[in-house]
């Protein structure tokens, strides 16, 4: 039963766009590489880079606060 | 007489008893291991300790006040001391507990820079927090080890960093009771994390105490406290502190979300070092594997955990600030003391390692 103004169910995939950061995700979402493998996953919550300077890509691994990355207004 | 033994399958306490520095240390350790019946002596003990603190000229570096203080919260942790189990809530300890903690939240209060404080959103606290903990450009513990550690001095910082790691998590879980709501589910979706989702083996402990062993060093809980200057005691217990008293749940929430911002592109810092010198990844894993997970984690600390707990509890947002603060200041103390000893030459180390002490993988 959904509690009334429950906004997300657990396990829904949920992704925040991080500000000046990364993706978020949360949930049932499968990662997987262009060839459809299965990228290794070995936490719930991920947070995937967009700034395109990690090291651990598809990760994000702390890169974006070095290279000044902005996501600005529009996040 | 039952025994603060750690059950099965626990790191286990080294069989050593710590070196006292001083005399309140001194009458603890020589107390704890009795059966509480023994409790006399707790009231001239308590005069001591009051002395004590009135004559320190630094609490923060107070090698006696500082270990007694760590063998205390020993007794709620558990497999740190030998100790009859009863005592852990023993009136006159927390009676003596108490008075050191306060002295010691006093000089913190001090000593700590203020911060000015965001209004009490999510997305400004996020953005405060991060603000705050931003990477410096200046030379660095983390930098230092990268570049140009020795093998030793690697072996020195895991053994410095032993004394919380393998109790990882530990003092910030003491907070989760004492939230509630969303800044609860945030604190253990980290801390489920921290234990390895599940799987013991994976628990950044579990990881950390394989890291030692592959290292040729003593995993065993203890092990190399007498080795540790005062700071490095002061930064476990001052996470200790914040988590065991509620009234500090902002501060244990602040430091856990500077923690969290400060780790992972240190963390890949370390590990370069480690590379550098030809380990492989099995030594890097516990610094490989902060790298992703506290690229997760410091996100979720700042809006889910820290945010959300200002937007609950307004009234504790300086008390965020504070902790995160608090964390910066003084485990940058703990790092400035490891890297101005290793630029002079010197052992970081309060008592060298015995060639003993180092046992062989
Ligand atoms: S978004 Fe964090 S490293 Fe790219
Ligand atoms: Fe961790
Ligand atoms: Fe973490």
């Amino acid at each position: 039963m959904d509690a009334p103004g429950h906004e997300v169910p657990p396990l829904h995939p949920l992704i925040v766009a991080c500000t000046d950061g990364p993706l978020l995700v949360r949930g049932d979402v499968e990662l997987v590489a262009a060839d459809g493998e299965p990228i290794e996953r070995t936490r719930k919550v991920v947070a995937l880079c967009r700034c395109g300077a990690s090291t651990i890509k598809p990760y994000c691994d702390g890169t974006h606060k070095l290279t000044g990355f902005t996501t600005g207004p529009e996040h | 007489m039952r025994t603060n033994d750690p059950s099965p399958g626990q790191a286990s306490a080294a069989p050593a008893l710590f070196h006292s520095r001083g005399p309140i240390s001194a009458a603890l350790l020589g107390m704890l291991p009795h059966p509480l019946e023994q409790a006399d002596g707790l009231a001239v003990l308590a005069q001591h300790v009051d002395a004590a603190i009135a004559a320190t000229p630094d609490i923060l570096h107070d090698d006696d006040l500082q270990l007694s203080l760590f063998v205390l919260y020993g007794l709620n942790y558990g497999s740190v001391v030998a100790a009859d189990d009863d005592w852990e809530w023993n009136p006159g300890l927390i009676a003596i507990r108490g008075a050191i903690e306060r002295a010691f939240e006093a000089a913190l209060r001090e000593r700590v820079p203020a911060v000015p404080l965001p209004p009490a959103n999510r997305e400004a606290v996020a953005e405060a927090l991060f603000e705050l903990t931003k990477p410096s450009t200046g030379p660095s513990l983390s930098k230092y080890v990268a570049r140009q550690a020795t093998d030793e001095q690697l072996h020195e910082l895991v053994i410095q960093r032993s004394v919380y790691t393998l109790k990882e998590a530990d003092p910030h879980s003491w907070g989760i009771p004492r939230l509630y709501g969303r800044a609860k589910a945030a604190m253990m979706e980290i801390q489920a994390d921290e234990y390895g989702g599940g799987n013991a083996t994976r628990m950044h402990s579990a990881i950390y105490a394989g890291l030692m062993r592959l290292l040729g060093l003593d995993d065993r809980y203890g092990a190399y406290v007498n080795q540790v200057p005062a700071i490095t005691l002061t930064s476990l217990n001052m996470s200790s502190m914040f988590g065991l008293n509620r009234r500090l749940r902002g501060a244990v929430c602040g430091h856990l979300a500077a923690f969290e911002m400060t780790s992972a592109i240190p963390s890949r810092y370390y590990g370069n070092g480690f590379r550098r010198l030809g380990y492989g990844e099995d030594v890097t894993w516990y610094y490989d594997e902060h790298v992703e997970a506290d690229s997760v984690h410091e996100q979720i600390a700042g809006r889910d955990l820290a945010g959300s707990l200002a937007e609950d509890e307004p009234q504790l947002l300086p008390d965020i600030l504070f902790g995160a603060n608090a964390c910066l200041t003084i485990d940058g103390w703990a790092g400035d003391h490891i890297l101005a000893s290793w630029e002079a030459g010197r052992s970081s180390l309060r008592v060298p390692l015995a060639p003993a002490e180092r046992v062989s993988a």
